[in-house]
């Protein structure tokens, strides 16, 4: 059954999303940045694929473009999952939003401004998340030191 | 010990309304420190009178870097951590987070592992709604059905102590197997304890399910509609509560769910009451369940016999050269992962719990990231909040069971 929406998905997708392989039972579709509201909304409407799983990043350093965002979605009537990915410059990390087709965006894209700095263009609320307001850098990024703090109340002597 | 003037400290958030949207409300924090929210988030409200009118909800107190430390230590030191991701029902995120390495490596686990991994997420399951319905009962005031949940919920975490050495935070999957088999006797006070716990929430059944103050705290507030909770991507008990029986056990069946006759319990509308029934409910199918398991479990080896991730038996460590490297090698380089990439997810008790995990090879993960079904339902909290009195945060909060430490990871 999966084979048969990957299928369908392949071939309404021709020439945008790359091969198009699937991975660990998950169909993998390679695109643009710019194609990625297009292919998005291919898939909410025309597949059924109504859940945003989450989105995230990948950060290659000795790479350019030095970033793989990677969304999820899931469909809610075939069971079936899919893996959207797209490279984007380190001095322009930026793809669209999703918060127009899912209300469920908005946190995740968030977390993934916060950790990677990516931006998700149209999404004005890109406010710290799990990190907080004045907080510099992306910690997921790999050349930010595992080790570096940023308290925000300064640390107590101990021995006064 | 003199205190710092109000003013010095650096305000953490930023709320997303400083100015009133009608006159006369106000605008008041609730949190992230405050006994009503069990678990460390931050509401700020704008109220009218004692109604919500909006709210902004901040997470990301309990952050402590929990995937940039993944990216420093071997596939298997990573166990103790994702233990600490859903504390209430660890297990599962030992076994989501082992299954998705496997995935990558390919290894197919043995029959016995995959019914005990079923039957233990399972046992961790129904401590994790214990856990969430008592508190949610708790918090409405009702100190003797909280007792009752809890009682059998300690009986829970001594039994897994007795198994894995840990009440709570149990380190116990391993990447193709577990630590250990069953001790002796194990499975006779399982018995024992789930039909103790048939009495326990049949008695919490008979004390709240028609109180009319519980049913006039619950029933029609925090409702949420279906197209509603998969716009704001809800899965779990959350999902299921507005009607619809989608659950990853029965969906895409994996471990030994497909061999197994269980129901996946829906409710009406999707308000607090549907959350606490379905939850109720299905701690009734998890120990059908894990009856069945009992009864079905295979004999046989339990890791897979794999050298790249599983330990070479200890007597052989001391007498041959080849187990002594191998255990050399997976100590200090850990398991060798094969470059890729997999989103693996699985039905965790608060919802989808998806791992997607990057390996470039070797022994230490590229990227390890946790999609928390608690972070999730945080983002459309909202949705449950809005337009309902200011004392409705409480059981809708704790309906939601947002657990702090995979929320905000």
């Amino acid at each position: 059954m999966d084979d048969a929406v990957f299928n369908r998905i392949r071939e309404r997708l021709a020439g945008i999303a790359g091969e198009a392989a699937v991975a660990h039972g998950i169909l993998v579709l390679e695109i643009e940045p710019t194609r990625l509201l297009e292919v998005v909304r291919a898939l909410k409407d025309e597949f059924g694929f109504d859940m945003f799983l989450d989105v995230t990043a990948v950060d290659w350093p000795q790479r350019e473009p030095r970033f793989d965002v990677v969304w999820h979605f899931y469909s809610t009537r075939e069971f079936v999952r899919v893996r959207v990915r797209t490279r984007v410059q380190f001095a322009d990390p930026t793809v669209d939003t999703l918060t127009k087709l899912y209300g469920s965006a908005n946190y995740m894209e968030r977390e993934c401004h916060d950790m990677y700095g990516i931006v998700f263009r149209g999404n004005d609320d890109l406010r710290p998340i799990l990190l907080y307001e004045g907080f510099e850098g992306h910690p997921l990024r790999k050349d930010y030191p595992k080790h570096r703090e940023q308290p925000l109340v300064p640390y107590r002597d101990p021995k006064p | 010990m003199s205190l710092p003037p109000l003013d010095s400290l650096p305000n953490p958030i930023r709320p997303a309304f400083t100015e009133h949207s009608r006159e006369g409300s106000v605008i008041v924090n609730i949190g992230p420190s405050h006994p009503a929210t069990h678990g460390t988030i931050q509401i700020v409200a704008e109220l009218s009178g004692e109604r919500v009118l909006r709210t902004d909800v901040h997470c990301g107190y309990l952050h402590r870097g929990f995937e940039k430390e993944c990216e420093s230590h071997t596939w298997h030191n990573l166990i103790p951590y994702v233990d600490r991701l859903n504390y209430c029902s660890a297990l599962i995120n030992d076994f989501a987070y082992c299954e998705a390495v496997e995935k990558l490596m390919g290894i197919e686990i043995t029959p016995r592992c995959r019914h005990l991994r079923t039957l233990l997420g399972e046992y961790s399951r129904i401590a994790d709604h214990l856990t969430c319905t008592a508190a949610a009962l708790m918090e409405l005031g009702a100190m003797t059905a909280f007792l009752y949940l809890v009682t059998i919920r300690d009986y829970i975490y001594e039994h897994l102590a007795d198994l894995t050495g840990a009440r709570v935070t149990y380190s116990y999957g391993r990447i193709g197997g577990l630590a250990h088999d069953l001790p002796e006797g194990w499975l006779k006070r399982l018995g024992e304890i789930l039909d103790e716990m048939d009495t326990f929430t049949g008695r919490v059944h008979g004390l709240v399910d028609r109180n009319r103050i519980f049913i006039d705290r619950m029933r029609d507030v925090g409702v949420i509609s279906t197209a509603e909770a998969v716009n704001w991507g809800f899965t779990g008990p959350i999902l299921r509560s507005t009607g619809v029986p989608r659950d990853l056990r029965k969906d895409t069946p994996y471990l030994a769910y497909a061999d197994l006759d269980f129901e996946v319990p829906v409710g009406i509308k999707g308000d607090n009451y549907d959350r606490y029934y379905v939850r109720m409910r299905e701690i009734d199918e998890s120990a059908h369940m894990i009856r069945q398991l009992v009864e079905m479990l295979p004999e046989g080896p339990l890791c897979v016999d794999d050298r790249r991730c599983t330990f070479p038996d200890k007597s052989l460590v001391y007498s041959e050269i080849e187990s002594l490297i191998n255990h050399f090698k997976l100590v200090m380089e850990g398991p060798q992962v094969p470059p890729g990439e997999v989103y693996s997810a699985q039905e965790g008790a608060n919802g989808e719990l998806g791992f997607f995990i990057v390996s470039v090879g070797g022994g230490v993960p590229w990227k390890v990231h946790c999609r928390a079904p608690s972070f999730v339902h945080m983002g459309g909290a909202h949705r449950m909040l809005d337009g309902y009195q200011l004392a409705d945060i409480v059981p809708t909060f704790g309906s939601i069971n947002m657990i702090g430490g995979e929320c905000d990871r």
